[in-house]
C-alpha cells in the first residue's frame, strides 16, 4: 500500500521539482531540530530537511520499497506501521513529528495525531481537503464518490481511508487538545490560499492544507 | 607447513588443525599482561586472536571497519579460504569497490573467541599441559567474544570504529558492541540476528550438540589427545543446522523431489533424493574445516546470548544514550532470525531514541540470504556505510 497519493505528489510540484506541501513543511520547521516524517516514502522531505534545515530527520514508512530506497540513499528510516509504531517512541523524543499526505490512510487518525504530540513537541500535517470545491461539485452533480485527477482511486480500492475536511481536521484538533499554530492551505495550482479568509473558505478553496500543532499548555 | 598449496596437499582435516595455532593470518598474541576476562568467572591467559585485514587504515585512524563472522565463518571473509581454497564468505559483499569497499576502508575480521581457525579455541593447544584444550577451555560468551576484539582493535591502534557489521551470531557481536562500547562505534550494522537466542534456536543448536557428542569418536572431548574425529556427529549436526539456514521454498526450487543420478526409488536408505545428497556433501565439507569442539563452543555462546539480560530485562537500557547509528536488516524468509527479532531490536533503539535505519529485504533464500547475491541488501549496506563515511569525513 502506498500511504501517499503519488499524482497529489507529482501534480503539486514547484518549479525547483520538489513537492510545494514539503516545501511549506520545511519552511515551519526550526533549522538544527529533531524531525521524525511518519510516512517518509523513499525520504524526499527528510533529504529536504538534511540538506536544507540541518535536521537530524528520521522516518517511518510502511512500504518496503520506499524504506530500502530511502537507506540505500543513507537516511535513517525503519519499516513501520504509523498506526502501532509511534508507541515505541518515548515523550518528547523530537521537536517535530510530520505526517504529510498520510492521515487520510491511517487507521486510527486521532490516536496517532494523540501519539504525534506525545513523541514530538510540534506535530505538522499536510492531508487532502475532501471539502475542496471540486470534490464537492462531482459528488452534486455526479453522486458518486468523487476520483479527480489528484485522488484517482475507486472508493473500494484505495489507501485513503479516512478522509476529511479542513474543518474536519480543526475540529480534530480540538478534540485532542492541541493549538494551532500556523496553517496554510493550497489551491488547485499549488499556490498557498490568502491567508486572511475564514476556515469556510479555506475549506472551499484549498485542495491541500498544511497544520503546524502544539501541545496546548 | 610453509605456504597454502602444501597445506592443500595435506588431507583437509590436518590442514585446519595446524590453522589452530598457527593459522595462515595475522595473529595477536595476548600474555600474562594482559589476561582476557570471561563471563563465567576468572581469566583466559595467555590467548591469541588470528584476524585478516584488508584496505589500508587512513593518518586519521577513521577508516576502520570490524567485520563479526557467523557460527561457521571464520577471519577470511574477504580472500581465499586457505583450507578449502573457496572465495571469502563475505566476498559478494567485502572488496574493492563493493558495498563494503577496501578501497576506502579499512576492514578488519577475526576468527571468534571458541573459533578454530587460529584464536583460542578448544583445539588450541593449551599452554598449561601442552595439549589441546578440549573441554578445559572455559565456555566463553558473545560478551567475551568482543571483549576479545576489542583488545584486537586496540592493538591495532584504533580508537574508534566507522562500523561493526556482521549477521547472525555476527550481527549478535555488533550489538554486543553497541551496548558494550558505544563510544567506540560510528555505526553498527546487525543483520538478520537477535538481542537473545530464542527457546527454538537453542533447541536446534542442542541437536547439534548432542549429534557431536553422541559420537563415539568424540571421546568426552578429548578426540585430539586420542587421534579420533567425531565426523559423523559433526556432519549431523551441520546437515540440521543447515536445513534452518535455508526455507522451505528455497528447498523445493533447488532440489523439489528430484532424485539423485537415478531414475527411480532404491527402495534403500541410500541419498536417492537430490535434498539428502545435497544435505550429506554439506555435513562432509564441514567436517573438513571445523573442529566439532569449537561447534559446541560457538554454539553455546549463541544461546547464552541475551542482551537485555544483562541491562536488567530491558532491552533498550543496553542503547540508552547510544550516539551509535543503527541499520538493521532482515530478510522476509529467515526464519531462524525473523523480521520480528530485528523488530524488537528497532524497538528497543527507537525507546533508547537511538538513529535507527531497519529494512526487511525480500528473499526467499532464508537465513542465509545475507551471504548471498542480494541486490537490494548491497544498495542498503553501501548506502549506510557511505553515508557514515560522509559523517565522519573519511573520504
Amino acid at each position: 500500500m502506498a500511504p501517499r497519493d503519488l499524482t497529489m505528489r507529482e501534480a503539486a510540484r514547484a518549479d525547483s521539482g520538489k513537492r510545494v506541501d514539503l516545501l511549506l513543511i520545511a519552511e515551519m520547521v526550526k533549522p538544527g531540530s529533531r524531525v521524525l516524517d511518519v510516512g517518509s516514502g523513499d525520504g524526499e522531505l527528510l533529504e529536504l530537511l538534511a540538506t536544507t534545515r540541518g535536521c537530524d530527520a528520521r522516518g517511518i514508512e510502511l512500504s518496503r520499497e520506499g524504506v530500502n530506497a530511502g537507506v540505500a540513499r543513507g537516511l535513517a528510516i525503519i519499516q513501520g506501521d504509523a498506526d502501532v509504531d509511534l508507541a515505541d517512541y518515548p515523550d518528547d523524543s523530537f521537536d517535530y513529528v510530520i505526517l504529510s499526505q498520510t492521515i487520510q490512510a491511517t487507521r486510527r487518525p486521532k490516536w496517532v495525531l494523540e501519539q504525534m504530540l506525545r513523541v514530538g513537541t510540534h506535530a505538522i500535517v499536510s492531508f487532502p481537503n475532501f471539502g475542496f470545491w471540486r470534490m464537492r461539485l462531482d459528488l452534486l452533480l455526479n453522486g458518486r464518490m468523487p476520483s479527480t485527477e489528484n485522488l484517482p482511486y475507486s472508493w473500494h480500492d484505495t489507501p485513503n481511508i479516512h478522509f476529511c475536511t479542513i474543518r474536519d481536521f480543526v475540529a480534530l484538533v480540538e478534540e485532542v487538545g492541541a493549538r494551532i499554530d500556523r496553517a496554510a492551505a493550497l489551491n488547485g495550482y499549488g499556490h498557498p490560499v490568502r491567508f486572511n479568509l475564514p476556515w469556510a473558505v479555506w475549506n472551499l478553496l484549498g485542495e491541500q492544507a498544511v497544520f503546524l500543532l502544539s501541545r496546548k499548555g | 607447513m610453509s605456504d597454502t598449496t602444501a597445506l592443500r596437499d595435506l588431507p583437509a582435516y590436518e590442514a585446519a588443525r595446524g590453522e589452530a595455532d598457527n593459522p595462515h593470518s595475522a595473529v595477536v598474541r595476548f600474555g600474562a599482561d594482559t589476561p582476557l576476562q570471561l563471563d563465567a568467572g576468572g581469566v583466559l591467559t595467555p590467548f591469541q586472536i588470528a584476524y585478516q585485514t584488508y584496505g589500508t587504515l587512513n593518518a586519521a585512524r577513521s577508516n576502520a571497519i570490524l567485520l563479526c563472522h557467523a557460527l561457521s565463518g571464520d577471519q577470511h571473509a574477504a580472500n581465499v579460504h586457505p583450507v578449502t581454497g573457496k572465495p571469502g564468505w563475505w566476498e559478494t559483499l567485502v572488496g574493492p569497490g563493493k558495498p563494503v569497499d577496501t578501497d576506502r576502508f579499512f576492514v578488519i575480521a577475526s576468527n571468534v573467541l571458541g573459533g578454530c581457525l587460529g584464536t583460542t579455541g578448544p583445539s588450541s593447544t593449551n599452554p598449561a599441559t601442552g595439549q589441546p584444550y578440549g573441554l578445559d577451555l572455559p565456555v566463553v560468551t558473545i560478551r567475551d567474544m568482543v571483549r576479545a576484539q576489542a583488545m584486537l582493535v586496540d592493538h591495532l591502534g584504533i580508537e574508534k570504529l566507522l562500523a561493526v557489521v556482521g549477521g547472525s551470531m555476527g550481527g549478535m557481536q555488533v550489538l554486543q558492541w553497541a551496548a558494550s562500547y558505544p563510544e567506540r562505534v560510528f555505526a553498527a550494522m546487525p543483520i538478520a540476528t537477535a538481542a537473545r537466542h530464542s527457546a527454538q534456536n537453542i533447541a536446534f543448536h542442542e541437536v547439534g550438540r548432542q549429534a557431536v557428542m553422541a559420537d563415539p569418536e568424540w571421546r568426552g572431548g578429548r578426540y585430539l589427545n586420542e587421534g579420533t574425529s567425531p565426523r559423523r556427529g559433526l556432519a549431523v549436526a551441520r546437515m540440521a543446522a543447515h536445513i534452518t539456514y535455508m526455507s522451505d521454498s528455497s528447498l523445493h526450487r533447488k532440489f523439489g523431489r528430484r532424485l539423485q543420478d537415478r531414475d527411480g526409488h532404491t527402495f534403500s536408505f541410500d541419498a536417492d533424493f537430490q535434498v539428502e545428497s545435497y544435505l550429506r556433501h554439506q555435513g562432509e565439507a564441514f567436517v573438513d574445516r571445523f573442529d566439532a569442539n569449537s561447534y559446541l563452543y560457538v554454539t553455546r555462546a549463541m544461546d547464552y546470548f541475551d542482551l537485555a539480560g544483562d541491562y536488567g530485562g530491558v532491552l533498550a537500557n543496553a542503547f540508552k544514550g547510544a550516539k551509535t547509528r543503527f541499520c538493521l536488516v532482515s530478510f522476509t524468509s529467515d526464519w531462524l532470525f525473523t523480521t520480528a527479532d530485528s523488530r524488537a531490536v528497532v524497538h528497543a533503539l527507537n525507546a533508547a531514541g537511538a538513529q535507527v535505519s531497519f529494512a526487511e529485504i525480500e528473499s526467499d533464500k532464508g537465513h542465509d540470504s545475507f551471504l548471498l547475491d542480494e541486490p537490494e541488501f548491497f544498495a542498503i549496506t553501501r548506502g549506510f556505510i557511505d553515508a557514515a563515511a560522509r559523517a565522519v569525513g573519511v573520504k
